[in-house]
């Protein structure tokens, strides 16, 4: 198993390498594009171009140009923004992360749960009218586009409603930090979490119905009711237990592409302030180096969480695991 | 001969409903089991033998199907039981195994763990207690160092092995009945042999009544007492494995015999083969099953013959052909070699 | 009479009637039968008719130019003639709202935008954006992506090492993201895309349609190369190579039949997928650019009217979710009509 993890973990740093390289070229080697422009924003006047090719060696040979690159956002992490005042774009992104996870970690928490109760609620109701009408629900779920549904909440809680005991105590757009008011930050949260969720419990509980019931099919749930055992206990420790495998490695996934800034759109729509709101803004102002910085950051973390969820899988599931 | 038998069906029907009609997969089956004894039910795939034991251990879900007859198995019926009193039999009374050892275990749970969940659910006794029969059981079943074995996952055991584990695991508490759905099939043929002699030697120790499904009659040729024949959901013939053997009274079971090829006997000069195809479930011809694929049919074919007594003492079969036709046919027919006449 | 080791006329007439029917035709048959599905394929179908007849309506309906901001404009409801652009908004009352819902097909239906356009045309134009870059780079992408699984799982060795590693770097992207950066560069400031002899307007929906195509790449790429392998290796293939048919003959009769039903399966589904990435990046004003429309711009629009004027944002979510629902249904219903598995297990 160790051998298995390192071996893994090398791979991780090999694709990560790979990225920061393809992300450096999509942005300083695109054809007909010149880096320095691009980097220097709007209108910029011959001295800033200057500086920028003087500080970030453009023009220098290519491995130059990208090791200087990647100097400057790993080992001495200044580089700066310069369509943003010089900003320190990797002390931003971290300032920004708390919000991300807020909300990302709320919403998956959310998400498992509800998914798990959707997901068994219909297999086990399957024959009756409800398995169809959940299924349905979850359907509409997935097929909302997130942003829109955010509105639309947004319409409804901030809007007219806003003033009835429904609603009233909803803050604000914003996202306040769990340290400086609880209450704030968690009623800051309720909606985007639902919003950010809603999509996920239609995807994973259609996954996990279909998953449960195909598995029922199988035949060493055959054998297990053949034994004697009780159906609803076929159904937790037989069934359950096979369908967790596509979904851990479904949801590690998504989480991960959540966590990278795939929860932008609904971080802009509930005006939070975290890496997705930063990227989007960063591309609102044409502010590359920030773009680019997270661009790598979003990917490192999907790659991290790759190599964890396969490392779960393997311990989910004895036949991968290497003897 | 015990006075009641173990198990009794009394013309056991079993139709699914589908888009394209209703196929009716057992027609009105009728047999028993007395305690001790084994039973073969041989038959090609789609003759209906696995549906009827998996509908006599209530084991099909599907919400198209209709069972209609009875099961009665030490007296009550099984057809009438409730959930709770039908997963009571099921492992303790009546244990069942199946085809394809490879996807029949559960892939995430070592086997240990697997063959205590059964006893746990019969017997109240420790894990502890049910820990150490899992060995014991293992050891029975012919698996070296089952101490540390117990603990490995399936995939971590061959086809042969895993069958082993899965007879383990059925006769864990003991069962009155225990039916083996083509238990060799999946099999190599060296390990068929092995497999088979360890359900032998079991039944014998433990005085389990067997019902083995096959398709093949060399496998029951050395462990069946009584052997039945199936063919698009009906019982065709059955009778004593040297009735079967040694009197086949039916043209199909002439073909099943025909088509084994033999060690001991010359060359034939090419291997029989039934020609034609079973009969499509959802349009069974009006008379005899097998009569389109029939070299015998005649006028009264047409018409559905009943299963028999024909012979005397226990030999049935249904075909309309009277015995002494038939033995003047097989004479002539099928290679004179490949039956043995009895004076 | 006959001998069994004789050749014996068999009685085709009782011969099973179903042995030997073409699978498409049994699983097209199945799709007909699924009334929820098909209903699905007709809702879907109603509204790229009702988007392709987009300037139709302008013209010939609503009598409107969608694209030209109409600020002083007016327009009749119930008979009388009133402003497209209304006093009265905002919080002093100052301002201007634009009108809403007239509910009346030929004039403004679902009310103005902020410059004064008709909405109700507006959506349709805009469905046509979105479902023309939904369908386009959803068939590009399944196009790319069978191509080169069918050539890495057919050859093997390195080329399926070097192709698929390449997949894994683009899959380690958050898509979105990729997308965006994608986007960001050849959209916004530069002069469109210049590959060589290639250049693309910046305006044109085929650099949306080119990059949603490419990030959805490995999502189609697994599972149409889990398939390849998975026939490549079967006895049919080998014994058509002993049959002397060469690479190209065994790629396209052999292996592409089989694989095509997975794409199939995956088709309405991508389409989906693709529609609603089209409307997020658009929303976000990297997708469709001015003077085109696609839903997702609409939405975008819609934001400063949201608490006034909500149909301008309920009405292409509406859409969105009405085209994305259909074809999900028929999706599900393609996937259940292809199932090789029957419902029916009736086993021997």
């Amino acid at each position: 198993m160790l051998t298995f993890i390192i071996r893994r973990l090398l791979w991780t740093v090999l694709v990560m390498f790979v990225i920061t390289v393809v992300v450096f070229v999509i942005f300083f080697k695109t054809p007909g594009v010149d880096p320095a422009r691009a980097l220097a924003g709007r209108s910029p006047n011959p001295q800033t171009l200057a500086e920028i090719r003087a500080q970030l060696g453009l023009g220098r040979p290519f491995p130059v140009e990208y090791a200087i690159m990647m100097k400057k956002i790993f080992i001495t992490r200044d580089l700066v923004s310069y369509s943003n005042q010089g900003t320190r774009v990797i002390q931003e992104i971290f300032a920004a992360t708390p919000a991300t996870m807020s909300l990302v970690f709320g919403a998956a928490v959310l998400w498992v749960v509800m998914a798990i109760a959707v997901g068994i609620a219909a297999a086990l109701l399957r024959g009756t009218i409800f398995d169809p009408l959940i299924m349905v629900v979850a359907l509409i779920g997935v097929s909302a586009p997130v942003f829109w549904v955010g509105q639309i909440v947004n319409m409804i809680s901030q809007g007219s409603l806003h003033s009835t005991v429904l609603f009233s105590w909803v803050p604000p757009l914003g996202y306040t930090p769990f340290l400086q008011s609880p209450g704030l930050w968690f009623r800051g949260l309720v909606l985007p979490w639902i919003t950010l969720s809603i999509l996920y419990i239609g995807f994973y509980g259609r996954v996990l119905r279909a998953n449960l019931l195909e598995v029922q099919n199988e035949d060493y749930v055959r054998t297990a009711r053949a034994k004697g055992i009780s159906e609803r206990r076929v159904l937790m420790r037989h069934t359950l237990r096979t369908s967790m495998i596509t979904f851990v490695s479904l949801f590690g996934l998504d989480f991960a592409a959540l966590v990278a800034g795939g929860a932008l759109v609904t971080e802009v729509v509930f005006g939070i302030h975290g890496v997705g709101f930063l990227f989007f803004e960063s591309f609102q102002s044409l502010d590359l180096p920030t773009i680019m910085a997270i661009t790598i950051y979003g990917a490192f973390f999907i790659v991290l969480i790759n190599a964890a969820v396969d490392i779960a899988y393997a311990w989910l599931d004895p036949r991968i695991r290497p003897t | 001969m015990t006075a009641e038998p173990l198990l009794e069906v009394r013309d056991l029907k079993v139709s699914f409903r589908t888009d394209d009609g209703i196929v009716r997969a057992v027609d009105g089956v009728s047999f028993s089991l007395s305690e001790g004894e084994t039973l073969g039910i041989v038959g090609e795939s789609g003759s209906g033998k696995s549906v009827t034991m998996m509908s006599v251990m209530r084991l099909i879900n599907d919400p198209n199907a209709r069972f209609e007859g009875e099961v009665l198995y030490k007296g009550r019926d099984l057809m009438k039981l409730d959930q709770a009193q039908i997963r009571g039999i099921r492992g303790a009374g009546i244990a069942m195994i199946f085809q394809d050892p490879m996807t029949s275990l559960n892939p995430v749970y070592r086997v240990g763990w697997q063959i205590e969940e059964q006893i746990l659910e019969h017997e109240k006794i420790s894990k502890q207690a049910a820990h150490a029969r899992a060995i014991e059981l293992l050891t029975d079943v012919g698996i070296p160092q089952a101490a540390d074995r117990v603990n490995d996952y399936p995939h971590h055991f061959s086809g042969g092995m895993r069958q082993r584990v899965m007879i383990a695991m059925a006769l864990s508490c003991n069962p009155d009945v225990l039916v083996a759905d083509e238990p060799t099939t999946a099999l190599d043929v060296t390990i068929q042999a092995q497999i088979l002699a360890l359900i032998r030697k079991l039944k014998d120790e433990f005085g389990t009544a067997v019902v083995l499904i096959t398709h093949d009659m060399g496998v029951v040729a050395d462990l069946a007492d009584r052997i039945q024949v199936m063919y698009a959901g009906r019982i065709i013939e059955k009778g004593t494995r040297r009735d079967i053997f040694y009197d086949p009274q039916h043209p199909y079971t002439w073909g099943l015999l025909g088509s084994i090829a033999r060690l001991d006997r010359p060359k034939p000069r090419r291997l029989a083969a039934i020609p034609g195809l079973p009969p499509s479930l959802l349009r069974l011809p009006e008379g005899c099953a097998f009569g389109p694929r029939c070299p015998h049919r005649f006028a009264r074919c047409d018409e559905r013959p009943e299963l028999l007594d024909k012979v005397g003492d226990g030999h049935l079969d249904a075909c309309h052909l009277d015995v002494e036709q038939k033995r003047e046919v097989r004479e002539t027919t099928i290679h004179p070699e490949l039956i043995e006449e009895v004076t | 009479m006959a001998t069994l080791l004789e050749q014996v006329e068999v009685d085709t007439e009782l011969r099973p009637a179903i042995a030997g029917r073409n699978p498409w035709a049994l699983a097209a048959r199945r799709l007909w039968r699924n009334r929820i599905a098909m209903a699905s394929l007709v809702l879907f179908v109603l509204i790229v008719v009702l988007c392709l007849a987009a300037p139709l309506y302008a013209h010939d309906v609503a009598h409107v130019n969608p694209f030209v901001p109409n600020l002083n404009g007016h327009t009749v409801v119930n008979g009388k003639v009133v402003p497209v652009m209304q006093r009265g908004g905002g919080v002093l009352k100052l301002g201007e709202t634009p009108l809403g819902p007239t509910w009346d097909v030929s004039h403004y239906f679902l009310g103005a935008d902020s410059t004064g356009r008709d909405v109700a045309a507006l959506l349709l134009y805009g469905g046509r954006s979105s479902l023309l870059i939904g369908i386009g780079s959803a068939v590009l992408c399944s196009l790319a992506a069978t191509v080169i699984a069918l050539i890495a799982g057919f050859f093997g060795g390195v080329i399926d090492s070097v192709a698929s590693r390449i997949m894994d770097v683009i899959w380690a992207f958050p898509v979105f993201l990729l997308a965006i950066c994608i986007g960001t560069e050849l959209l916004t400031h530069s002069n469109g895309f210049q590959f060589g002899p290639v250049h693309i307007d910046p305006a044109s929906l085929w650099l949306p349609t080119i990059i949603i195509a490419f990030i959805y790449i490995p999502y189609v790429y697994r599972p149409v190369r889990g398939q390849v392998l998975s026939v490549v290796n079967k006895e049919f293939v080998e014994a058509a190579t002993a049959q002397g048919a060469g690479n190209m003959r065994l790629i396209f009769s052999e292996i592409l039949p089989n694989v095509v039903s997975t794409v199939i399966v995956l088709m309405p589904l991508m389409i989906a997928t693709t529609i609603l990435t089209e409307s997020a990046l658009s929303f976000l004003g990297i997708g469709v650019q001015p003077p085109n429309v696609s839903w997702g711009t609409i939405i975008q629009d819609g934001t400063d009217l949201v608490y006034t004027r909500p149909w301008v944002t309920i009405a292409p979510g509406l859409m969105i979710l009405l085209t994305v629902l259909s074809l999900n249904v028929l999706g599900d219903g393609v996937r259940d009509a292809l199932d090789p598995r029957a419902k029916l297990r009736v086993e021997g």
